[in-house]
């Protein structure tokens, strides 16, 4: 047994490139329905776990899916608003509209971080206008601390009468959760209206300095400094203009305390023309039968692709030991058993068939340690 | 009782003319025979009947008190591993191997043999000039020394008969005298049968009987 396979070693050794083509192929073709079953499995959990933990949403009517991933993942930016007055007494409002540094900036109640059960781990919560705290991925992969400061991003960048940049004050990191809310910026609410431009502050506007003036609106020239950063010496200066119920708010996380109250508020916007209601549970149940049927189908492709693969394996072992048959009749001529050679050749395939499985190991492995940060880049 | 006897030995490949027979052929312990002919004689066929990798369509050879004839594949395998040694002519090395482990290759597969195989190869492979290419691949070598390390495998177990395909086809003529000196000294001393196939007359007066093929030739 050692001779056979120290002989079915060195032959695999020998033909390296061959044998590590080979076994990738096969290790490949083992690995794929088992990484796309560990992917779409965190997927399932990950998605359920994040929907399970929100019990309702209200969002402007429209699309239902694009409303929850809003609210759960901040993924969607021009989803339709509703005024701030059609919310729901006691929900946590949420705004996702604007990014900063790459990630999105969600204006939103001190409640929400209680919800979700979010802690500082370093720095402290946000207490004034202007300013924000970080998911705990965000500040660890852009180097940000508290104390520092972070600008928000144009939405456009040749549109001068757009939003302006806002430099927020960094008062905190938030502690990993494992969640999206790891790679957000978190604001006050009236902060994030501040990025839209629904308030300002600025110098005192001086008599020459106005251009028209009606009575509700005074419209001055450019030598008035509107502040891009509050600070506490500025801060008075900052104001809204019109009624803020009617600004607008992304959507609001609904937490009823009984069943009843749940139904009662899914009974109140059902009816409603310009808002809409959901169970993120429910939405989120519906989208992931999708993925699993997504996933049969993706895993039969596979398969059978795993079933050519494994018929081409066999063939090219066969061809080879076919090529190989005056190697194999030496060994015979110089006394080794046919029992023995046959051992060889099945050691050679076993080597190929255990390199297989390490390269398949390998990869389901990376799957598995890399599912988070791939679902994460999918959303 | 000669050590190897060949009896009424007959022999055809399908569907060829040549035939070869061997009425009688008989060679002693410590004795040594040069099989010499032309291209296509039938030498490599005889010895190949000798050694039991082509069996006899008549006849019988026996080696020892052992007639191949009635050895099962197994046994005749397991005694050729044991008792003979073999030269080929193509030399039947594995490119993928080094010398060392090219020589112990048969008996790594039967313990019977490797501890002697072991012992003996050092010394073998200083007598064929061989000890500095002992850990490299068959690949790296050239012809001449393909074909020592062929005739180290074949002697590395001390066999009872040897038998050599020309075994000088890819020497130089002095290491040529050398190797044949090696095979026939290690013959008369171990009082074994070698038996070598050639067609290099100036090697013939060396051995102590030569056998023409045009005398088997039917």
């Amino acid at each position: 047994m050692n001779a056979a396979l120290s002989l079915a070693l060195r032959y695999v050794l020998r033909h390296r490139v061959q044998s590590v083509l080979l076994a990738a192929a096969l290790g490949l073709v083992l690995a794929l329905p088992l990484a796309l079953r560990v992917l779409v499995r965190h997927a399932q959990a990950e998605l359920r776990a994040r929907a399970a933990s929100t019990p309702q949403i209200v969002g402007a009517k429209g699309s239902a899916l694009d409303l929850m991933m809003t609210a759960l993942y901040f993924k969607k930016e021009n989803l339709s608003s509703l005024p701030l007055k059609e919310m729901p007494e006691g929900g946590i409002p949420l705004h996702v509209r604007f990014h900063a540094q790459g990630a999105p900036v969600v204006g939103t109640a001190l409640e929400y971080f209680s919800f979700r059960g979010l802690r500082l781990a370093s720095g402290r919560q946000i207490s004034r206008l202007g300013d924000c705290v970080l998911g705990a991925r965000l500040a660890h992969e852009r180097g940000v601390r508290p104390g520092d400061a972070i600008f928000s991003t144009p939405e456009q960048t040749f549109d001068i009468a757009g939003a302006y940049p806002l430099k927020m004050r960094v008062t905190g990191v938030l502690a990993a959760s494992g969640t999206p809310d790891d790679d957000a910026v978190f604001c006050d609410l009236k902060t994030a209206w501040l990025i839209e431009g629904r308030a300002h502050g600025h110098d005192d506007v001086k008599g020459d300095e106005v251009l028209q003036n009606n009575g509700n609106n005074t419209v001055a020239n450019a030598a008035v400094r509107l502040f891009q950063e509050v600070t506490d010496k500025n801060l008075n200066t900052f104001h809204f203009h019109g009624d803020v119920g009617d600004y607008p708010v992304s959507a609001a996380i609904l937490i009823p305390p009984d069943a009843k109250t749940e139904a009662l508020l899914a009974g109140q916007f059902a009816r409603s023309k310009t808002a809409q209601l959901i169970r993120p549970r429910d939405d989120m149940e519906s989208l992931l039968t999708q993925l699993v049927r997504l996933e049969g189908f993706a895993t039969t492709m596979l398969l059978i692709t795993a079933a050519a693969a494994l018929f081409v394996s066999t063939l090219v072992f066969a061809l080879s030991f076919r090529l190989r048959r005056r190697e194999f009749g030496t060994l015979e001529d110089i006394g080794v058993s046919r029992v023995s050679l046959a051992t060889v050749k099945l050691l050679e395939i076993l080597l190929i068939a255990a390199f297989a499985t390490g390269i398949a190991v390998v990869l389901y492995a990376t799957a598995l340690w890399s599912a988070p940060a791939l679902l994460r880049m999918a959303l | 009782m000669p050590a190897l006897s060949v009896t009424d030995l007959a022999f055809s490949y399908r569907g060829e003319g040549f035939r070869l027979c061997v009425p009688s052929l008989a060679v002693e312990s410590g004795t040594t025979l040069a099989l010499a002919g032309a291209s296509g004689g039938g030498k490599t066929t005889l010895l190949r009947l000798m050694t039991g990798l082509l069996p006899p369509q008549a006849g019988r050879v026996c080696l020892g008190e052992q007639n191949l004839s009635g050895l099962n594949r197994e046994s005749l395998r397991a005694f050729r591993l044991r008792h003979i040694g073999l030269v080929f002519q193509d030399f039947a090395l594995l490119d993928y191997l080094t010398v060392e482990e090219n020589i112990l290759l048969p008996h790594q597969f039967s313990r019977d043999t490797l501890s002697s195989a072991r012992r003996n190869l050092p010394a073998l492979l200083e007598r064929l000039q061989m000890e500095r290419y002992r850990a490299k691949t068959v690949s790296q070598l050239s012809q001449g020394e393909r074909q020592r390390v062929a005739i180290a495998r074949a002697m590395a177990h001390e066999p009872r008969f040897l038998f050599a395909d020309e075994p000088t086809a890819s020497l130089d003529p002095a290491r040529g005298r050398i190797v044949t000196d090696l095979l026939i000294d290690d013959a008369r001393r171990r009082q074994s049968v070698l038996i070598v196939v050639t067609h290099d007359h100036a090697l013939l007066p060396r051995f102590d009987q030569t056998r023409r093929m045009e005398e088997f030739a039917a």
